[in-house]
């Protein structure tokens, strides 16, 4: 067996000579796996950033009372002897509060699949300065944790979302809202309840949600100042948020909720198919982008290889009639291989 | 007077091209310190019968000894060996490594041998070069020297392992008259000065009449 240095030294001679292919083939593969860096990056952040957009937003599971009929019409309550007509029976109450809120919170922060449960109130509001008014929505969170949890905080452009909790009766308000009512953070801000009592707030923030219709309407504040708003017990909430440490046990256990607390409940999945289904295309249509641009790659690199080889075709006849072995021959041209190789790594 | 290459009964038959059959029945022999020319018509077989001789070419019938060595049923690595050792090649092209100097063209096939150290092989080499009168050439790249120089590195090349036989395939047949005359006195020298054995293919007849014998072939056949 020949020494390995003699080896390379042939090796390193033979592409020196080379030094301009060997370059190249080294780039070939280096643009190849870049572009395969770079798109499959650009498309998970697009992911992450479209996720996030709409999935961080959404809670796991919603649990929330659908202002419906009464299930048990007064028919079935009737003899069935006689004719009864009875219809267009209306909703019972206005308030879609959660009946058994305290109970629900409490079992579902013993519950150990959950990773964070946060109530939320919501009301219809007027929004009125001056003379100007017009109807919107007013939610009452838990600031902290909906903070941690559902990323509020990204969405809104000035002010922060704490000062919900230093500033009282403080309100953060849609964009849309504070463009058409022309205010600006620490201006005042008249809200009226559908009972028609006013409550004047001090703007501390404005949120983007990127939906405009959204930024619109839509308001927050913290679920204390909505209920004393409100005139409710400290238990009214019209909603709750539940997150999960396994986002995928999401519908099963929605349906679990609404049978046990007998309210309805809305899961992520069902929420956003449509979602879940884009997301899955352009993961499918980057990786097979990106598997193509490798195959290129590799035949572009593949080729390169080949005409390297092809080029020396007549050494390997000379080394071979001087008495270099076969393996000799493939140990010189596995060492050229192996450096081109190393050259693009130290490239990336 | 010893043996050093022996052939008996070489048949040749390019099965992939029509089973055209090239060599007969070759018999033949080159003794100790013997220059042998082989001479024909193009195409009568001469260089498909060195490409045999020098262990290249495996798919052949009949029995080939060289140094005494059977030569059929070794593996690739086996006859690699042979080759380095035993047998210095001349083409009719020069065939040197252009990426290489002239004395490291002369030395690879003794690195190959791993015998002797890197400074072992550096002098042998240059007194190879001096006998060809080359070693002025030593550090040139083969594309700065002329025809007739590459040749003479090429055979420096094919002396360095101080090989039993030395086989060339018209190694004359790209030089002008002068360059020819200088290739043919070293061939002459090296068989009557350092006994080294010869196999020459020719088609120059006038070249082939100073050697000590001619083998002559006609269409695969030797007559
Ligand atoms: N690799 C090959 N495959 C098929 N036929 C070949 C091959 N090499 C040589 N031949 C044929 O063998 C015959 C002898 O060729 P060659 O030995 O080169 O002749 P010479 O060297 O005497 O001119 C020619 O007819 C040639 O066409
Ligand atoms: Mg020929």
């Amino acid at each position: 067996m020949i020494g390995s240095g003699a080896i390379s030294s042939i090796a390193i001679a033979l592409m020196k000579a080379k030094w301009r292919q060997t370059m190249v083939a080294a780039m070939g593969v280096m643009f190849g796996i870049t572009m395969f860096v770079t798109l499959l990056s650009f498309m998970t952040g697009l992911n992450k950033m479209l996720d996030g957009l709409i999935l961080n937003r959404t809670p796991h599971i919603r649990i929330y009372n659908e202002m419906k009929a009464t299930i048990k019409q007064p028919i079935i309550r009737a003899r069935v002897t006689e004719t009864h007509f009875i219809h267009s029976i209306r909703p019972k109450s206005s308030f879609t509060n959660l009946r058994n809120s305290g109970a629900i919170l409490r079992n579902l922060d013993n519950d150990k699949r959950v990773l964070a449960v946060t109530p939320r109130v919501s009301s219809q509001v007027f929004y009125s300065i001056g003379r100007t008014n017009f109807g919107g929505s007013l939610q009452g969170v838990d600031v902290l944790k909906e903070d941690k949890y559902f990323h509020l905080n990204d969405y809104i452009t000035r002010g922060n979302l704490r000062d919900l909790v230093s500033v009282p009766n403080s309100i953060i308000i849609g964009k849309g809202i504070a463009d058409l009512l022309l205010v600006d953070v620490g201006d005042q801000l008249d809200v009226k309840m559908p009972d028609g009592r006013v409550r004047s707030m001090k703007i501390v923030g404005f949120f983007q949600s990127g939906i405009k219709d959204i930024d619109k309407v839509l308001s927050y504040t913290s679920y204390k100042s909505l209920q004393t708003l409100m005139d409710v017990p400290s238990d009214h909430f019209t909603e709750i948020y539940v997150n999960l440490h396994d986002r995928s046990i999401a519908p099963a256990m929605a349906l679990e909720l609404a049978d046990m607390f007998d309210t309805d409940t809305e899961d992520i999945v069902r929420a956003n198919a449509q979602f879940e289904t884009g997301t899955k295309i352009r993961s499918i249509i980057s990786y097979s982008v990106g598997i193509t641009l490798l195959i290129v790659a590799g035949f572009g690199i593949y080729n390169i290889l080949n005409m390297l080889i092809y080029e020396k075709m007549d050494t390997i006849a000379i080394l071979k009639a001087m008495g270099y072995s076969g393996s000799d021959v493939k140990r010189i041209f596995s060492i050229i291989s192996v450096s081109i190789g190393l050259v693009e790594v130290l490239q990336v | 007077m010893s043996r050093i290459l022996e052939v008996k009964g070489l048949s040749k038959t390019f099965i992939e091209s029509d089973n055209m059959q090239v060599l007969y029945d070759v018999d033949m022999h080159v003794d100790k310190a013997e220059f042998v020319s082989i001479v024909g018509k193009s195409g009568c077989g001469k260089s498909t019968l060195l490409y045999i001789l020098s262990t290249m070419d495996t798919m052949y019938e009949g029995e080939i000894i060289l140094d005494g060595e059977k030569l059929s049923h070794r593996t690739q690595t086996e006859l690699a060996r042979i080759r380095n050792e035993k047998i210095g090649f001349v083409f009719q092209f020069h065939y040197l490594l252009n990426e290489f100097t002239a004395l490291e063209n002369v030395m690879l096939p003794a690195i190959k041998l791993n015998k002797f150290s890197k400074q072992e092989i550096e002098n042998q080499a240059i007194e190879r070069l001096k006998i060809l009168d080359m070693h002025k050439e030593a550090h040139k790249k083969p594309n700065q020297l002329s025809g007739g120089q590459k040749q003479r590195v090429a055979i420096a090349r094919a002396l360095i392992n101080s090989p039993k036989i030395i086989m060339a395939d018209e190694p004359t047949g790209n030089l002008d008259q002068v360059n020819s005359e200088i290739v043919f006195g070293i061939f002459l020298e090296l068989s009557t000065k350092f006994d080294q054995s010869l196999l020459v293919v020719t088609h120059d007849l006038e070249f082939a009449s100073r050697t000590h014998r001619i083998i002559q072939m006609v269409d695969g056949r030797i007559v």
